[in-house]
């Protein structure tokens, strides 16, 4: 049963997406909200502000960015064709550039001369980081203390790019904890400056507006698949952490409904053990963060800790729209476990030369457990949504520096 | 006549601005919830907030959110909470008790059963950071059902329009929220708050509190000269962190009464 109308068309103007979204924050942020959701639909209706938008990209971050067959990979599964939409080829190596650079814009719209972020992975602060040198604006990213220690390449490129980088020491000392800390700042400091949220979470119209600059991944893809092979792919996958990516790649398919749209959660060390982040597939509806969506949580209704090999996925909560989604029945959200995701990265290192990010590999891992099983003709579509680079020291570690090598290769190592 | 009603009017009458203390329920010690709370009166408390541990305490500063952490390990959450107010009715009938904090533990527990508790409890009003009016309709309605207060927040940075929104679904008291900050944070300015109380004031008839930044007894004095009520948090969480247990009451009760007497003088 088909729960929603189309033209797809949410949120609805109080920021909702069914029962979840909304605005959930205290009086003190309401009317910077409101100034950023009145701000926003004027930069959607303005030309320049569009056509700024699309030439950063280009020329900036490098898009499009293209989709890649992965032949070999495919072949050696035996079954559905995997095409890859490159994301991690972006500048600086991930799609939530895509994102920052609209919100960064924005900012500059608005005459704050301040950005803030909060990072997980690193990744978003890293892109924060970046476009506030680009754009001349003054930049402070939140980070937990334990992020912090996973990350330390990252943490170096942020300083590198001139952005001050605060630990935060409270409670799990992870991402929702710099996104508690990044919301406090904001409230103390809300006329001049700007929070660039990294994901389609928060409230609203961050969901929206994240998603919306986003959603160019998507829109390529639209006119990029049949232009390669002629169709649409059979589905689209992505990781869901905060689920920004995923919503990124996911909008414009809405519509398409042939089209299959599995999101991919960190399953942890398994669902049933307790330590994962799969909010969709194991937790219940709550508010966290300024909108109403599915968290991990306790009976009492606190938030407990989360647990995913890549800092990326390790959120406790997930964008409102993915809520939405998935009661609607829209998409389907599956949990990879982290031994699985960890093959996937390991298997696509050796089959296409592409080193993917831990949070992609939960993708890659779903496609791979998908295609055998299906004809040679289908097509799974998976967002490469980030490179591996940052994860060099988390997979030396759980794979104690083994080597996956090919057969062939095999013998040399031996000797 | 509800009892935060009564306890304004009955102040309004000597012509006196309610002491509206906040504790964390929980911190630093599970047991210490009840007697503090009965300390808080014998100090001169009108209202005593009691918030509600929350782990994710967005709006909190350092201090409470410390306190929500302390008490979130000593195993305290929502129905720990109505216990405590249960407890504390046995003896006392009269101080009003608001419970403070975030909307999940509430939305977990469900809308009709948390009012419902809450009112056998002997909870007299709810303060949910996170709850705005325009998110709060359900919420309203379960708790004015039974006859609880919705209290709700303004601040600095709220339009016309919200104050007027604010006011149109506020119960008991409107609290207002001095600075642009979290709790604890610095000092405030009195002029510029006294500003706005005025603004609410043409909007409602029901009593301003004014919280936020209020440390010590001579600014509490400067605030409950054009305020209804004046809220103090962070300053009393951080004393019964610097207190020795067996010192703590005693050094919150005379904290309180300090403020209580500058606040009368």
């Amino acid at each position: 049963m088909q729960m929603y109308d189309l033209p797809y068309n949410l949120p609805d103007a109080s920021g909702h997406f069914g029962p979840y979204g909304g605005v959930f924050v205290a009086e003190t942020l309401q009317a910077a909200l409101q100034e950023l959701n009145l701000e926003y639909e004027r930069a959607k209706a303005d030309p320049e502000f569009m056509a700024e938008f699309q030439r950063e990209l280009k020329h900036y971050v490098g898009r499009p960015s293209p989709i890649y067959h992965a032949k070999r990979l495919s072949d050696e599964l035996g079954g559905a064709q995997i095409y890859l939409k490159r994301e991690d080829l972006n500048h600086t190596g991930a799609h939530k550039i895509n994102n920052t650079i609209g919100q960064a814009l924005l900012a500059r719209r608005m005459g704050k001369p301040r950005i803030i972020a909060e990072t997980g992975a690193g990744q978003h602060g890293v892109a924060s980081a970046t476009v506030a040198a680009r754009y001349g604006l003054e930049c402070v990213v939140y980070m937990g203390s334990e992020d912090i220690k996973r990350q330390a390449q990252n943490v170096y490129r942020m300083k590198l790019l001139g952005a001050t980088v605060v630990p935060v020491d409270s409670g799990s000392k992870t991402l929702k904890d710099a996104l508690n800390e990044a919301m406090r700042d904001w409230v103390t400091h809300v006329e001049n400056t700007f929070y660039i949220i990294g994901t389609v979470a928060g409230p609203h119209p961050y969901p929206m507006l994240v998603r919306d600059f986003n959603s160019v991944v998507g829109k390529e893809c639209l006119w990029q698949m049949p232009e390669m092979i002629g169709q649409q792919p059979d589905a689209v996958l992505a990781c869901v952490g905060g689920g920004s990516n995923a919503m990124g790649i996911f909008f414009d398919y809405i519509p398409h409904q042939k089209v299959r749209l599995i999101g991919c959660e960190a399953g942890g060390e398994g669902i049933e053990t307790g330590r994962h982040a799969a909010s969709l597939s194991a937790g219940t509806p709550g508010i966290l963060h300024g909108n109403r969506t599915y968290l991990i949580q306790n009976a009492d209704g606190q938030i407990i800790d989360t647990h995913s090999v890549s800092a990326g996925l390790d959120y406790p909560g997930v964008g409102p729209e993915h809520a939405w989604l998935k009661d609607a029945g829209r998409a389907e959200y599956v949990a990879v476990n982290d031994d699985e995701a960890l093959a996937a990265f390991h298997r696509l290192c050796r089959t296409e030369g592409i080193i993917p990010a831990l949070e992609s590999s939960h993708a890659v891992a779903h496609a791979m457990k998908m295609a055998p099983m299906m004809a040679k003709d289908k097509v799974l579509l998976v967002n490469l949504s980030g490179r591996g680079d940052k994860d060099m020291a988390t997979v030396a570690e759980r794979s104690g520096l083994q080597f996956y090598c090919r057969p062939s290769c095999q013998a040399n190592q031996n000797l | 006549m509800s009892r935060i009603k009564a306890t304004f009017a009955a102040l309004a009458a000597q012509k006196r601005t309610a002491l509206i203390p906040f504790v964390t329920a929980g911190d630093p010690t599970a047991v210490i919830t009840v007697p503090l709370m009965h300390t808080l009166v014998k100090a001169g408390a009108d209202v005593i907030e009691l918030g509600v541990p929350f782990s994710d305490p967005m709006a909190d500063g350092p201090v409470i959110q410390r306190a929500s952490e302390r008490a979130l390990k000593n195993g305290v959450g929502l129905i720990n909470v109505l216990a405590y107010v249960s407890q504390f009715r046995e003896t006392n009938t009269i101080t009003p008790v608001v419970l403070m904090g975030y909307a999940n533990p509430i939305e977990r527990m469900g809308l009709a059963i948390f009012a419902a508790r809450a009112k056998a409890a002997g909870v007299d009003g709810v303060l949910v950071v996170d709850y705005p009016p325009e998110e709060s309709v359900e919420v309203l309605k379960a708790l004015d059902a039974v006859g609880i207060d919705s209290i709700y927040l303004l601040s600095p940075t709220s339009t016309a329009q919200r104050i007027k929104l604010v006011a149109q679904s506020a119960r008991g008291y409107i609290y207002y929220v001095s600075l642009k900050g979290v709790t604890g944070a610095a000092n405030i300015d009195t002029e510029a708050v006294s500003e706005m109380i005025k603004q609410i004031k043409a909007e409602t008839s029901l009593p301003v509190g004014v919280g936020f930044g209020i440390r010590d007894g001579a600014t509490a004095k400067l605030v409950a000269a054009f305020a209804d009520a004046v809220v103090i948090g962070s300053r009393i969480i951080q004393e019964l962190e610097a207190s020795p247990p067996e010192a703590a009451l005693v050094n919150v009760e005379k904290l309180v009464s300090d403020i209580r007497h500058a606040m009368d003088a």
